[in-house]
Protein backbone atom coordinates (compact mmCIF):
# COMPACT_ATOMS: atom_id res chain seq x y z
CA UNK A 1 0.00 0.00 0.00
CA UNK A 2 1.62 3.15 -0.86
CA UNK A 3 1.92 6.24 1.33
CA UNK A 4 -0.45 8.47 -0.05
CA UNK A 5 -2.96 5.45 0.27
CA UNK A 6 -2.30 4.75 2.93
CA UNK A 7 -2.81 8.04 4.34
CA UNK A 8 -6.29 8.57 2.77
CA UNK A 9 -7.56 5.57 4.18
CA UNK A 10 -6.92 6.67 7.22
CA UNK A 11 -8.74 9.73 7.22
CA UNK A 12 -11.43 8.28 5.72
CA UNK A 13 -12.09 5.94 8.53
CA UNK A 14 -10.48 2.34 8.13
CA UNK A 15 -9.31 0.57 10.66
CA UNK A 16 -7.17 -1.54 8.99
CA UNK A 17 -5.08 1.78 7.71
CA UNK A 18 -5.03 3.09 11.31
CA UNK A 19 -3.51 -0.06 12.37
CA UNK A 20 -0.83 -0.11 9.72
CA UNK A 21 0.32 3.59 9.93
CA UNK A 22 0.97 3.00 13.69
CA UNK A 23 2.53 -0.44 12.75
CA UNK A 24 4.92 1.54 10.67
CA UNK A 25 5.65 4.09 13.24
CA UNK A 26 6.38 1.70 16.26
CA UNK A 27 8.83 -0.07 12.75
CA UNK A 28 10.21 3.18 11.90
CA UNK A 29 9.18 1.79 8.49
CA UNK A 30 10.93 3.54 5.79
CA UNK A 31 8.99 6.47 4.46
CA UNK A 32 6.85 6.79 8.28
CA UNK A 33 8.09 10.40 8.95
CA UNK A 34 6.47 11.19 5.28
CA UNK A 35 3.21 9.47 6.75
CA UNK A 36 3.10 11.51 10.17
CA UNK A 37 4.22 15.13 8.67
CA UNK A 38 0.76 14.43 6.29
CA UNK A 39 -0.83 13.71 9.00
CA UNK A 40 0.15 16.15 11.26
CA UNK A 41 -2.75 19.18 9.95
CA UNK A 42 -5.67 16.68 11.01
CA UNK A 43 -4.19 16.66 14.21
CA UNK A 44 -5.55 18.95 16.96
CA UNK A 45 -9.20 18.17 17.81
CA UNK A 46 -8.61 14.83 20.37
CA UNK A 47 -8.31 15.32 24.16
CA UNK A 48 -5.33 13.33 25.26
CA UNK A 49 -5.52 11.86 28.78
CA UNK A 50 -2.01 10.29 30.19
CA UNK A 51 -2.46 7.00 33.35
CA UNK A 52 0.36 6.48 34.91
CA UNK A 53 0.85 4.59 38.33
CA UNK A 54 3.02 1.38 40.16
CA UNK A 55 2.36 -2.11 38.23
CA UNK A 56 -1.34 -3.59 39.33
CA UNK A 57 -2.35 0.06 40.67
CA UNK A 58 -5.51 -0.85 38.34
CA UNK A 59 -4.96 1.16 34.99
CA UNK A 60 -5.64 -0.97 32.97
CA UNK A 61 -8.59 -2.07 34.25
CA UNK A 62 -9.59 1.87 34.68
CA UNK A 63 -9.20 2.32 31.32
CA UNK A 64 -11.54 0.33 30.23
CA UNK A 65 -14.17 2.11 32.48
CA UNK A 66 -13.21 5.23 31.26
CA UNK A 67 -13.31 3.58 27.73
CA UNK A 68 -16.80 2.54 28.32
CA UNK A 69 -17.86 5.58 29.37
CA UNK A 70 -16.67 8.13 27.61
CA UNK A 71 -18.15 5.66 24.65
CA UNK A 72 -21.64 6.18 26.55
CA UNK A 73 -21.37 9.79 26.14
CA UNK A 74 -20.87 9.06 22.21
CA UNK A 75 -17.94 10.09 22.25
CA UNK A 76 -14.49 7.68 20.31
CA UNK A 77 -11.60 6.95 22.31
CA UNK A 78 -8.47 5.22 21.45
CA UNK A 79 -5.98 3.61 23.76
CA UNK A 80 -2.53 3.53 23.59
CA UNK A 81 -1.46 0.85 26.38
CA UNK A 82 2.82 0.78 26.49
CA UNK A 83 4.26 -2.47 28.17
CA UNK A 84 7.76 -3.20 29.00
CA UNK A 85 9.70 -5.49 26.81
CA UNK A 86 12.39 -7.64 27.79
CA UNK A 87 15.96 -5.93 27.46
CA UNK A 88 17.46 -9.33 26.64
CA UNK A 89 15.14 -10.83 23.39
CA UNK A 90 12.97 -7.66 23.18
CA UNK A 91 10.16 -9.92 23.28
CA UNK A 92 7.31 -8.86 25.24
CA UNK A 93 3.90 -10.24 26.81
CA UNK A 94 1.47 -7.13 25.70
CA UNK A 95 -1.37 -7.97 28.70
CA UNK A 96 -3.37 -4.83 28.81
CA UNK A 97 -5.83 -5.78 26.42
CA UNK A 98 -7.10 -8.62 28.59
CA UNK A 99 -8.71 -5.92 31.02
CA UNK A 100 -10.75 -3.97 28.19
CA UNK A 101 -13.69 -6.22 28.78
CA UNK A 102 -16.28 -3.64 28.42
CA UNK A 103 -15.46 -2.70 24.65
CA UNK A 104 -14.24 -5.93 23.08
CA UNK A 105 -16.14 -5.81 20.25
CA UNK A 106 -16.71 -2.03 19.77
CA UNK A 107 -14.82 -1.16 17.10
CA UNK A 108 -14.87 2.66 17.91
CA UNK A 109 -12.69 2.27 20.81
CA UNK A 110 -9.47 1.57 19.27
CA UNK A 111 -7.09 -0.24 21.52
CA UNK A 112 -3.23 -0.38 20.74
CA UNK A 113 -0.95 -2.50 22.69
CA UNK A 114 3.09 -0.95 22.49
CA UNK A 115 5.85 -2.19 23.76
CA UNK A 116 8.80 -0.12 24.98
CA UNK A 117 11.25 -0.98 21.97
CA UNK A 118 14.19 -0.62 24.42
CA UNK A 119 16.52 1.26 21.95
CA UNK A 120 17.53 5.35 21.64
CA UNK A 121 14.63 6.57 23.84
CA UNK A 122 12.67 6.32 20.78
CA UNK A 123 9.42 5.70 22.48
CA UNK A 124 7.83 8.93 23.42
CA UNK A 125 8.90 9.83 19.41
CA UNK A 126 6.50 6.85 18.38
CA UNK A 127 3.90 7.38 21.03
CA UNK A 128 3.27 10.89 19.84
CA UNK A 129 3.35 10.08 16.61
CA UNK A 130 0.72 7.32 17.57
CA UNK A 131 -1.15 9.78 19.41
CA UNK A 132 -1.21 11.62 15.87
CA UNK A 133 -2.29 9.11 14.19
CA UNK A 134 -5.50 8.43 16.42
CA UNK A 135 -6.06 12.21 16.49
CA UNK A 136 -6.13 12.37 12.47
CA UNK A 137 -8.25 9.32 12.48
CA UNK A 138 -10.97 11.49 14.18
CA UNK A 139 -11.15 9.86 17.80
CA UNK A 140 -12.19 12.28 20.41
CA UNK A 141 -10.48 11.04 23.34
CA UNK A 142 -6.89 9.26 23.60
CA UNK A 143 -5.41 7.36 26.56
CA UNK A 144 -2.36 6.58 26.53
CA UNK A 145 -1.46 4.06 29.23
CA UNK A 146 2.16 3.29 30.83
CA UNK A 147 3.81 2.05 33.53
CA UNK A 148 5.30 5.06 36.01
CA UNK A 149 8.56 4.23 36.51
CA UNK A 150 11.78 6.00 35.17
CA UNK A 151 11.94 8.92 32.93
CA UNK A 152 10.84 7.63 29.83
CA UNK A 153 7.59 7.07 31.11
CA UNK A 154 7.86 10.81 32.54
CA UNK A 155 8.36 11.52 28.80
CA UNK A 156 5.79 9.57 27.46
CA UNK A 157 3.11 11.01 29.56
CA UNK A 158 4.30 14.57 28.82
CA UNK A 159 2.32 13.91 24.93
CA UNK A 160 -1.04 13.81 27.11
CA UNK A 161 -3.13 17.25 28.13
CA UNK A 162 -4.68 16.27 31.62
CA UNK A 163 -1.98 13.38 33.31
CA UNK A 164 -3.75 11.04 36.02
CA UNK A 165 -1.28 9.30 38.86
CA UNK A 166 -2.46 6.29 40.08
CA UNK A 167 -2.31 5.59 43.83
CA UNK A 168 -3.39 2.41 45.48
CA UNK A 169 -3.77 2.63 49.30
CA UNK A 170 -0.96 1.41 51.31
CA UNK A 171 1.83 2.89 49.24
CA UNK A 172 3.27 4.73 51.78
CA UNK A 173 6.52 4.36 50.41
CA UNK A 174 5.26 4.60 46.83
CA UNK A 175 4.22 7.87 47.61
CA UNK A 176 7.91 8.70 49.12
CA UNK A 177 8.89 7.82 45.38
CA UNK A 178 5.97 9.67 43.81
CA UNK A 179 7.25 12.63 45.38
CA UNK A 180 10.86 12.48 43.53
CA UNK A 181 9.06 12.61 40.40
CA UNK A 182 5.66 11.91 39.38
CA UNK A 183 4.42 14.24 41.59
CA UNK A 184 5.31 17.53 39.67
CA UNK A 185 3.94 16.03 36.72
CA UNK A 186 0.13 14.94 37.86
CA UNK A 187 -2.73 16.59 37.32
CA UNK A 188 -5.38 14.68 39.19
CA UNK A 189 -4.37 11.63 41.68
CA UNK A 190 -6.45 8.64 40.91
CA UNK A 191 -6.56 6.88 44.53
CA UNK A 192 -7.81 3.54 42.97
CA UNK A 193 -9.10 0.28 44.66
CA UNK A 194 -10.68 2.84 46.90
CA UNK A 195 -12.73 0.68 48.63
CA UNK A 196 -9.48 -1.31 50.15
CA UNK A 197 -8.17 -0.21 53.84
CA UNK A 198 -5.82 2.17 54.29
CA UNK A 199 -7.70 4.16 51.00
CA UNK A 200 -8.39 7.35 53.02
CA UNK A 201 -4.94 7.41 54.52
CA UNK A 202 -3.44 7.48 51.05
CA UNK A 203 -5.98 10.29 50.13
CA UNK A 204 -4.88 12.75 53.39
CA UNK A 205 -1.45 11.43 52.70
CA UNK A 206 -1.54 13.10 48.83
CA UNK A 207 -3.48 16.28 50.01
CA UNK A 208 -0.71 16.76 52.52
CA UNK A 209 2.16 16.43 50.20
CA UNK A 210 0.17 18.61 47.62
CA UNK A 211 -0.19 21.32 50.69
CA UNK A 212 3.54 20.84 50.94
CA UNK A 213 4.40 21.54 47.30
CA UNK A 214 1.70 24.60 47.19
CA UNK A 215 4.18 26.11 50.36
CA UNK A 216 7.27 25.89 48.38
CA UNK A 217 8.53 28.79 46.93
CA UNK A 218 10.19 26.12 44.13
CA UNK A 219 6.89 25.16 43.33
CA UNK A 220 6.14 25.17 39.68
CA UNK A 221 3.43 23.37 37.19
CA UNK A 222 4.66 21.92 34.09
CA UNK A 223 7.50 24.83 34.50
CA UNK A 224 5.71 27.31 32.95
CA UNK A 225 4.18 28.94 35.02
CA UNK A 226 6.28 31.72 34.77
CA UNK A 227 5.02 32.41 31.33
CA UNK A 228 1.54 31.64 32.92
CA UNK A 229 1.87 33.88 35.66
CA UNK A 230 2.31 37.26 34.30
CA UNK A 231 -0.94 37.49 32.66
CA UNK A 232 -2.60 35.27 35.30
CA UNK A 233 -4.02 38.48 37.28
CA UNK A 234 -6.16 39.54 34.75
CA UNK A 235 -8.77 36.37 34.75
CA UNK A 236 -8.02 34.73 37.34
CA UNK A 237 -10.37 34.93 40.42
CA UNK A 238 -9.87 32.59 43.38
CA UNK A 239 -7.11 29.91 41.99
CA UNK A 240 -4.54 32.38 41.14
CA UNK A 241 -1.59 30.37 41.74
CA UNK A 242 -2.77 27.89 38.55
CA UNK A 243 -4.13 24.46 38.90
CA UNK A 244 -4.01 22.31 41.83
CA UNK A 245 -3.62 18.51 41.63
CA UNK A 246 -7.06 16.77 42.04
CA UNK A 247 -7.51 13.82 44.18
CA UNK A 248 -10.39 11.54 42.93
CA UNK A 249 -11.28 8.36 44.65
CA UNK A 250 -12.38 5.07 42.62
CA UNK A 251 -13.09 1.60 42.16
CA UNK A 252 -11.99 0.18 39.05
CA UNK A 253 -13.89 -3.06 39.04
CA UNK A 254 -17.32 -1.67 39.59
CA UNK A 255 -16.62 1.38 38.17
CA UNK A 256 -17.38 3.72 41.44
CA UNK A 257 -16.48 7.66 40.69
CA UNK A 258 -15.21 7.11 37.25
CA UNK A 259 -17.95 9.60 36.49
CA UNK A 260 -16.25 12.09 38.50
CA UNK A 261 -12.80 11.02 37.56
CA UNK A 262 -14.04 12.49 33.84
CA UNK A 263 -15.84 15.45 35.15
CA UNK A 264 -12.55 16.15 36.67
CA UNK A 265 -10.35 15.58 33.49
CA UNK A 266 -13.49 17.92 32.09
CA UNK A 267 -12.81 20.32 34.51
CA UNK A 268 -8.72 20.48 34.01
CA UNK A 269 -9.21 20.56 30.47
CA UNK A 270 -11.25 23.76 30.58
CA UNK A 271 -9.31 24.98 33.11
CA UNK A 272 -6.34 24.56 30.48
CA UNK A 273 -8.20 26.56 27.44
CA UNK A 274 -9.24 29.70 29.81
CA UNK A 275 -5.70 30.31 31.43
CA UNK A 276 -4.18 29.41 28.12
CA UNK A 277 -1.91 26.10 29.29
CA UNK A 278 -3.01 24.50 26.71
CA UNK A 279 -1.62 26.67 24.23
CA UNK A 280 1.68 26.65 26.08
CA UNK A 281 1.38 22.99 26.25
CA UNK A 282 1.40 22.46 22.80
CA UNK A 283 3.92 24.69 22.45
CA UNK A 284 6.22 22.97 24.14
CA UNK A 285 5.17 19.82 23.34
CA UNK A 286 6.43 20.26 19.53
CA UNK A 287 9.52 22.55 20.97
CA UNK A 288 10.18 19.15 22.52
CA UNK A 289 9.42 17.14 19.51
CA UNK A 290 11.45 19.59 17.16
CA UNK A 291 14.54 19.20 19.68
CA UNK A 292 14.19 15.52 19.94
CA UNK A 293 14.07 14.65 15.76
CA UNK A 294 16.65 17.34 15.52
CA UNK A 295 19.11 15.01 18.20
CA UNK A 296 18.38 11.85 16.55
CA UNK A 297 19.06 13.16 13.13
CA UNK A 298 22.20 15.06 14.19
CA UNK A 299 23.52 11.88 16.25
CA UNK A 300 22.33 9.50 13.06
CA UNK A 301 24.23 12.15 10.47
CA UNK A 302 27.55 11.60 12.87
CA UNK A 303 26.64 8.12 13.10
CA UNK A 304 27.41 7.68 9.54
CA UNK A 305 30.45 9.79 9.07
CA UNK A 306 32.15 7.61 12.14
CA UNK A 307 31.38 4.78 9.89
CA UNK A 308 32.53 6.34 6.78
CA UNK A 309 35.68 7.36 8.92
CA UNK A 310 36.47 3.28 9.79
CA UNK A 311 34.51 3.80 13.50
CA UNK A 312 35.53 4.64 16.74
CA UNK A 313 37.70 1.92 17.99
CA UNK A 314 41.10 3.61 16.44
CA UNK A 315 40.19 6.57 18.35
CA UNK A 316 39.31 4.68 21.33
CA UNK A 317 42.65 2.83 21.16
CA UNK A 318 44.77 6.25 21.05
CA UNK A 319 42.45 7.43 23.70
CA UNK A 320 43.75 4.69 25.82
CA UNK A 321 47.42 5.09 24.88
CA UNK A 322 46.97 8.42 26.35
CA UNK A 323 47.88 9.77 22.51
CA UNK A 324 44.39 11.84 22.86
CA UNK A 325 41.68 12.56 24.82
CA UNK A 326 38.01 12.24 24.58
CA UNK A 327 37.43 15.63 24.07
CA UNK A 328 39.99 16.13 21.31
CA UNK A 329 38.19 13.11 19.65
CA UNK A 330 35.03 14.99 19.74
CA UNK A 331 36.40 18.02 18.58
CA UNK A 332 38.53 16.60 15.53
CA UNK A 333 35.28 14.53 14.35
CA UNK A 334 32.82 17.65 14.90
CA UNK A 335 35.13 19.75 13.16
CA UNK A 336 34.58 19.16 9.11
CA UNK A 337 30.72 18.90 10.39
CA UNK A 338 31.53 22.44 11.77
CA UNK A 339 33.01 23.56 8.63
CA UNK A 340 30.21 22.52 6.41
CA UNK A 341 27.69 24.39 8.28
CA UNK A 342 29.69 27.15 8.34
CA UNK A 343 29.72 27.13 4.71
CA UNK A 344 26.15 26.48 4.28
CA UNK A 345 25.56 29.34 6.04
CA UNK A 346 27.64 32.07 4.69
CA UNK A 347 26.98 30.78 1.07
CA UNK A 348 23.70 30.08 2.23
CA UNK B 1 19.21 8.44 9.60
CA UNK B 2 18.29 6.49 13.11
CA UNK B 3 14.92 7.69 12.73
CA UNK B 4 14.10 5.89 9.69
CA UNK B 5 16.06 2.58 10.54
CA UNK B 6 13.42 0.08 10.58
CA UNK B 7 12.89 -1.93 13.68
CA UNK B 8 11.32 -4.90 12.99
CA UNK B 9 9.40 -6.77 15.38
CA UNK B 10 6.95 -9.92 15.01
CA UNK B 11 3.73 -9.38 16.62
CA UNK B 12 1.06 -12.34 16.97
CA UNK B 13 -1.91 -12.29 18.59
CA UNK B 14 -2.36 -15.65 20.85
CA UNK B 15 -6.11 -15.79 21.29
CA UNK B 16 -8.44 -18.40 22.81
CA UNK B 17 -11.86 -18.51 21.51
CA UNK B 18 -15.08 -19.62 22.31
CA UNK B 19 -16.09 -21.38 25.49
CA UNK B 20 -12.98 -23.63 25.85
CA UNK B 21 -11.16 -22.60 29.41
CA UNK B 22 -8.10 -24.79 28.91
CA UNK B 23 -5.27 -21.89 28.81
CA UNK B 24 -2.01 -23.66 29.67
CA UNK B 25 -1.38 -24.24 26.21
CA UNK B 26 -2.09 -20.42 25.14
CA UNK B 27 0.33 -19.58 28.32
CA UNK B 28 3.07 -22.00 27.17
CA UNK B 29 2.79 -20.53 23.80
CA UNK B 30 2.70 -16.65 24.69
CA UNK B 31 6.14 -17.13 26.78
CA UNK B 32 7.73 -19.29 24.36
CA UNK B 33 6.79 -16.56 21.74
CA UNK B 34 8.13 -13.61 23.88
CA UNK B 35 11.16 -15.40 25.06
CA UNK B 36 11.79 -15.72 20.83
CA UNK B 37 11.77 -12.41 20.98
CA UNK B 38 8.06 -11.89 19.37
CA UNK B 39 5.54 -9.19 20.84
CA UNK B 40 2.64 -11.10 22.33
CA UNK B 41 -0.66 -10.37 22.85
CA UNK B 42 -2.88 -12.30 24.30
CA UNK B 43 -6.26 -12.38 24.15
CA UNK B 44 -7.84 -13.59 27.09
CA UNK B 45 -10.31 -16.48 27.70
CA UNK B 46 -13.71 -16.73 25.80
CA UNK B 47 -13.79 -14.76 23.58
CA UNK B 48 -15.79 -14.47 20.07
CA UNK B 49 -14.60 -14.33 17.20
CA UNK B 50 -15.94 -10.86 16.10
CA UNK B 51 -13.51 -10.18 19.95
CA UNK B 52 -10.29 -12.02 18.28
CA UNK B 53 -11.21 -9.60 14.45
CA UNK B 54 -10.89 -6.51 16.50
CA UNK B 55 -7.73 -6.97 18.41
CA UNK B 56 -6.05 -8.70 15.47
CA UNK B 57 -7.12 -5.73 13.41
CA UNK B 58 -6.66 -2.85 15.69
CA UNK B 59 -2.95 -4.71 17.10
CA UNK B 60 -1.96 -5.15 13.08
CA UNK B 61 -0.30 -8.56 14.59
CA UNK B 62 1.87 -10.31 11.59
CA UNK B 63 0.22 -13.57 13.68
CA UNK B 64 -2.93 -14.97 14.59
CA UNK B 65 -2.45 -18.26 16.76
CA UNK B 66 -6.04 -19.68 17.79
CA UNK B 67 -5.62 -21.84 20.37
CA UNK B 68 -8.68 -24.51 20.58
CA UNK B 69 -9.35 -27.22 22.08
CA UNK B 70 -12.85 -27.69 22.33
CA UNK B 71 -13.51 -29.05 18.84
CA UNK B 72 -15.61 -25.98 17.97
CA UNK B 73 -12.84 -25.25 15.48
CA UNK B 74 -15.29 -25.83 12.46
CA UNK B 75 -17.86 -23.13 13.10
CA UNK B 76 -15.36 -20.79 15.06
CA UNK B 77 -11.63 -20.88 12.99
CA UNK B 78 -13.82 -19.62 9.73
CA UNK B 79 -15.52 -17.07 11.00
CA UNK B 80 -13.01 -15.29 12.26
CA UNK B 81 -11.57 -15.90 8.76
CA UNK B 82 -14.00 -14.37 7.60
CA UNK B 83 -14.23 -11.48 9.77
CA UNK B 84 -10.14 -10.81 9.16
CA UNK B 85 -11.23 -10.37 4.91
CA UNK B 86 -14.09 -8.19 6.03
CA UNK B 87 -11.47 -5.41 7.10
CA UNK B 88 -8.79 -6.41 4.30
CA UNK B 89 -6.51 -8.07 6.81
CA UNK B 90 -6.85 -11.89 5.54
CA UNK B 91 -4.12 -11.75 2.91
CA UNK B 92 -1.17 -10.88 5.27
CA UNK B 93 -2.06 -12.36 8.72
CA UNK B 94 -0.25 -15.81 9.29
CA UNK B 95 -3.04 -17.77 10.91
CA UNK B 96 -1.97 -20.70 12.72
CA UNK B 97 -4.08 -23.06 14.63
CA UNK B 98 -3.23 -24.87 17.66
CA UNK B 99 -5.01 -27.97 19.71
CA UNK B 100 -7.14 -30.59 19.17
CA UNK B 101 -8.07 -30.87 16.00
CA UNK B 102 -8.88 -34.21 14.17
CA UNK B 103 -7.12 -35.18 11.20
CA UNK B 104 -10.82 -35.31 8.93
CA UNK B 105 -11.48 -31.64 9.91
CA UNK B 106 -7.76 -30.21 8.94
CA UNK B 107 -8.62 -29.84 5.31
CA UNK B 108 -11.81 -27.79 5.52
CA UNK B 109 -9.13 -25.59 7.93
CA UNK B 110 -6.41 -25.37 5.74
CA UNK B 111 -8.97 -24.41 2.93
CA UNK B 112 -10.17 -21.94 4.53
CA UNK B 113 -6.62 -19.77 4.89
CA UNK B 114 -4.91 -21.43 8.08
CA UNK B 115 -1.51 -22.17 7.23
CA UNK B 116 -0.25 -24.52 9.33
CA UNK B 117 -1.57 -26.64 12.55
CA UNK B 118 0.27 -27.65 15.24
CA UNK B 119 -1.60 -30.34 17.50
CA UNK B 120 -0.50 -32.41 20.29
CA UNK B 121 3.49 -33.16 20.07
CA UNK B 122 4.57 -30.77 17.93
CA UNK B 123 7.30 -28.94 19.64
CA UNK B 124 7.84 -25.05 20.55
CA UNK B 125 11.37 -24.57 18.03
CA UNK B 126 9.03 -25.79 14.91
CA UNK B 127 6.26 -23.32 16.15
CA UNK B 128 8.60 -20.73 16.44
CA UNK B 129 11.03 -21.47 13.24
CA UNK B 130 7.50 -21.60 11.42
CA UNK B 131 6.38 -18.34 12.81
CA UNK B 132 9.91 -16.56 12.24
CA UNK B 133 9.72 -18.14 8.54
CA UNK B 134 6.12 -17.11 7.31
CA UNK B 135 5.02 -13.96 9.43
CA UNK B 136 4.48 -11.75 6.32
CA UNK B 137 6.66 -8.85 4.47
CA UNK B 138 4.94 -5.97 4.81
Amino acid sequence: MSEDTLVDELLAGKHRALARVITKIENRSPGYRGLVSQLHEHTGNAEVIGITGSPGAGKSTLVDKMASTYRDRGETVGVIAIDPSSPFTGGAVLGDRIRMGSNVGDMDVFFRSMSARGSLGGLSTATTDAVKALDAFGKDKIIVETVGAGQNEIEIVKTADTVSVLVPPGSGDDIQMLKAGILEIADIFVVNKADMDGADRTVMELREMIGMRDASPMAGHHGADTLADTDDAVDQGSDDEGWQPAIVETVAKTGEGVEEFLETIDEHVAWLSESGELEAQARQRYEAEIKTLLREDTAALLQDELAARGGLEAYIDRVLRKDTDPYTVADELMAPLEDCVAEARDGG
Amino acid sequence: MSTEQEQRTIRCLVAKVGLDGHDRGAHVIARAFRDAGFEVIYSGLHKSPDDIVQAAVQEDVDVLGISILSGAHDTLVPKIMDGLDEYDALDDTLVIVGGIIPDGDREELYEAGVANIFGPGSTMEETIEFVRENAPER
